[in-house]
């Protein structure tokens, strides 16, 4: 079959980095070609070049066997390629339906003005294939980060394209979403369209792809059929070693129960009791929605609960601002941790020591020597590569980042650490790493929490997962008798919801 | 950010730029003067100018607070009027000077603090922006110094009370001294308190600094008042110079305390920006302004230049982080 995109030779240079040297990509009609590779491997950079974003610097690009130039965003999307972008280029202060159509915008016949019914319209039906019923004249920013994602493939989707690529669409989605999504990839498969899925879980890989090309270092390292590759070996050719094992797990010795909650009502979380010992990895697991973050924030004093109580190590605890949490020893790495975790001006020290300046002052001065050494030590320790403790946080990678986050709540001295999406974002090689760093904690007789939409993930590190529907515990599963299905049975409401779809 | 526009500059004038920012500036400025004028590069010049640029440059001590944090403070010139005002009147009543000296410092300061404390409310519980909060402040404050004084000066002041501003030790102007301290203190407090950490964490992320548990209203509270109390003590001095109490005292003061912070190299968005920066835009416009003023360059022709030569130290300094 002729080849719908060809991508011969593509080279791109930063100054002091080559981004793409001589990589070649080719996209059949009907198919799902999958790109995978660490951050920085290029997979990005190859998309950006071809949604005209930037520019190539050697190289060149067929569709359809014919040579073309991708000058602007507006070049690509005449030739009907479409990208959706992992970072949404979306408006916030605009609707959905004004997003999806933006720079697209049916005018009424000859007429400079917006056909408002038209877009509307057009919007519903995009976002309905995908089985989303969000208000189209909703603003983006009352949208959840999944609705946001929605929207974002409804604007790919309503302009016709026959070349879509997809970077990490599913980063935020639930497994239900998800569904919908690989339905309306099969659909424009069936009609010829070529798909290129970006991602860093492999099992949709598995799942929705024909084809895979690895990336790494901004090279291709190789390219074969799904149904010819494994887990195993993708992952060697995208870290360029063998990994031992993806989810490393310590045997832990539970200890005392040292965080106790009962009958916790807050917001849309009712009746939660849980129990959380030292030295336990007690996962979370739930769809976007379930209340999970918001149980962690109700735990950090970041929201007010409406009732119920929470004990630590026994003794009952009222944390009412994050403040009070972390002088009671709990710690939040929170789900975006750019956003909320951060404070990417500042130096990898300086964020370091934030949550804990009080040990670090002599009078009202920070001792600067002290804080210093106390980041170096975190450095070393938690292998954060950085060229020193001055680093401005905005220019680690995103492993680095988590690392950086975790030092600042060890050195606040946490007993309680809860994660939320540790791993969001983060290349397989530093995952290891930032799990072998989790059980470290266990092992410390630390009790940590997991929040992660990521199954395999949750029953690899976790020695037991509490599922989450609708704001209430729904079960608890010991590891042992952990599964995928069981797990998003229980996060599914089981039963009763079953029920009502058949 | 991995992908960036192609910058114009070559690299070593970039190079050259980045080490020195805006100082290099200032220096080519104070060179070309110092060529131009045999007056400019004397220490009586030098004392001079440092008396023209305490009484902004005091002002814009605090505003660098307050855009450190993301935040902005318009109500600051006339803050300075009604400062100004209400210290003179103090001073008018029939009590011994050393006594109304201090009732009258007490007051401006506490008007002004007590200002900074409103806008510090309006900000972090009712949550509107600093924009719009200050901006109504200021037309409030300077409407309030026009009522307070029915649109007259103050005159005919305690005689000793000009030495405040005009008065000089070792030959140093009084203003210079207190403009001096307070840069220094200002100085200690950014980078070597909590508080100055504070300031750094919330204006670069207000969010994430309150799940570290800073207690984020507190410490812009704190920010507004210190930013107001600075501005009435600028007013105070401001009034002394003059030896009244005007009510049309510090108009668009505002804008050069901002202009100082941002060319100074501080980030309008937060979270980055250093009081000495600001010292040195403070400088670098104030000498501006002397050196024209030497070289008899008329006043209009003088806003067309200061305005050139800050888009051009800004786009220094754009070059530097680049």
């Amino acid at each position: 079959m002729a080849a719908l995109l060809e991508m011969h030779n593509i080279r791109k240079q930063y100054p002091g980095v080559i981004a793409l040297d001589d990589v070649s990509f080719e996209l059949r009609p009907g198919e799902v070609h999958c790109l995978v590779g660490e951050n920085g491997a290029g997979k990005s950079t190859l998309m950006k070049i071809l949604s005209g974003a930037i520019r190539k610097d050697a190289g060149e690009i067929l569709i359809d066997g014919k040579k073309v130039e991708l000058h602007s965003p507006i070049d690509a999307q005449k030739l009907g390629i479409g990208i959706i972008h992992q970072d949404f280029k979306l408006v916030p202060e605009l609707s959905v339906a004004e997003n999806i159509f933006l720079g697209n915008e049916p005018a009424r016949g000859k007429l400079p003005f917006i056909d408002f019914r038209t877009m509307h319209e057009i919007a519903r039906s995009a976002l309905a294939q995908l089985g989303e019923e969000i208000d189209t004249h909703a603003l983006i920013s009352s949208l959840s980060v999944a609705q946001k994602q929605m929207v974002e493939i409804a604007k790919a989707l309503s302009r016709k394209v026959r070349i879509l690529a997809m970077d990490e669409p599913s980063a935020s989605l639930t497994a239900k979403e998800l569904e919908n999504l690989f339905r309306v990839i099969h659909r424009l498969k069936s009609e010829g369209a070529g798909i290129i899925y970006i991602s860093h879980r492999l099992e949709e890989i598995f799942e929705i792809g024909d084809r895979v090309t690895v990336l790494r270092d901004g090279k291709a390292i190789n390219t074969c059929n799904v149904a010819e590759a494994d887990r195993r070996r993708l992952i060697r050719w995208m870290v360029g070693r063998e990994l031992e094992n993806e989810y490393p797990k310590m045997a832990m010795q539970r200890g005392n129960e040292i965080l106790r909650i009962e009958h916790l009502q807050a917001g849309t979380l009712q009746d939660i009791n849980l129990v959380l010992h030292q030295g336990e990895i007690l996962g979370l697991a739930g769809l976007v929605g379930a209340g999970r973050s918001e149980l962690a924030r109700v735990i950090f004093g970041a929201d007010a609960k409406d009732g119920g109580k929470m004990f630590l190590a026994g003794e009952e605890i009222h944390p009412r601002t994050p403040r009070e949490a972390i002088d009671l020893g709990i710690g939040l790495l929170t789900e975006d941790r750019n956003r909320y975790g951060l404070i990417m001006q500042m130096g990898v020290m300086q964020n370091i020591s934030l949550a804990n300046l009080c040990e670090l002052l002599a009078g009202p001065f920070i001792k600067k020597k002290k804080e210093a050494e106390m980041a170096r030590g975190f450095i070393d320790n938690l292998r954060i590569k950085t060229t020193g403790i001055k680093q401005k946080v905005e220019h680690l990678s995103g492993g680095n980042r988590q690392k950086v986050v975790l030092a600042r709540w060890l050195y606040a001295k946490s007993k309680v650490l809860i994660f939320d999406e540790p791993t969001a974002g983060i290349d397989v090689g530093v995952k290891y790493e930032i799990y072998n760093l989790i059980n470290q904690l266990a092992q410390d007789g630390i009790g940590v929490m997991v929040i992660s939409s990521d199954l395999p993930e949750l029953l690899g590190i976790c020695d037991r997962i509490a599922v989450m529907c609708e704001g209430r515990i729904n079960g608890i599963v010991p590891r042992d008798q952990a599964s995928q299905e069981k797990i998003m049975a229980l996060a599914t409401g089981m039963a009763e919801e079953f029920h009502d779809a058949v | 950010m991995p992908f960036k526009h192609r910058r114009l500059p070559s690299n070593a004038l970039k190079k050259i730029a980045g080490e020195f920012g805006i100082s290099l500036t200032l220096l080519i400025e104070i060179i070309i003067f110092s060529q131009l004028s045999p007056h400019f590069f004397t220490a009586q010049n030098i004392l001079n100018v440092s008396l023209q640029i305490s009484i902004t440059a005091i002002i814009a001590a605090g505003m660098t607070l307050v855009i450190l944090t993301a935040g902005i403070d318009l109500s600051v010139g006339a803050m300075v009027a009604l400062s100004g005002v209400v210290a003179t009147s103090v001073l008018l009543l029939e009590l011994p000077f050393a006594v109304v000296f201090t009732l009258a410092l007490i007051a401006g300061l506490a008007i002004g603090a007590l200002a900074g404390a409103l806008a510090g409310i309006f900000i972090t519980k009712l949550n509107i922006t600093p924009f719009i909060v200050t901006l109504a402040l200021m037309t409030i404050w300077r409407g309030a110094a026009y009522m307070y004084t029915d649109g007259r000066p103050i005159w005919e002041l305690p005689e000793a009370f000009s030495r405040l501003g005009g008065g000089r030790v070792f030959e140093i102007p009084i203003p210079t001294i207190i403009m001096l301290a307070i840069y220094l203190f200002a100085y200690v407090i950014l980078g070597h308190t909590r508080f100055g950490r504070h300031v750094y964490a919330v204006g670069g992320n207000q969010e994430a600094a309150r799940l570290s548990g800073i207690n984020t209203h507190r410490v812009l509270m704190q920010v507004y008042i210190i930013c107001g109390a600075l501005a009435a003590l600028s007013g105070i001095l401001l009034a002394s110079r003059m030896n009244s109490g005007q009510p049309n005292a510090g108009l668009m003061y505002e804008l050069d305390a901002i202009a100082a912070v941002v060319v100074g190299g501080a980030s309008l968005f937060g979270g980055r920006g250093s009081i000495v920066g600001t010292f040195i835009g403070a400088m670098l416009i104030g000498v501006l302004r002397n050196g024209l003023n030497l070289l008899n360059v008329g006043s209009y022709v003088q806003m067309v230049v200061l305005g050139v030569v800050i888009l051009l130290a800004v786009m220094m300094d754009q070059m530097r982080k680049g």
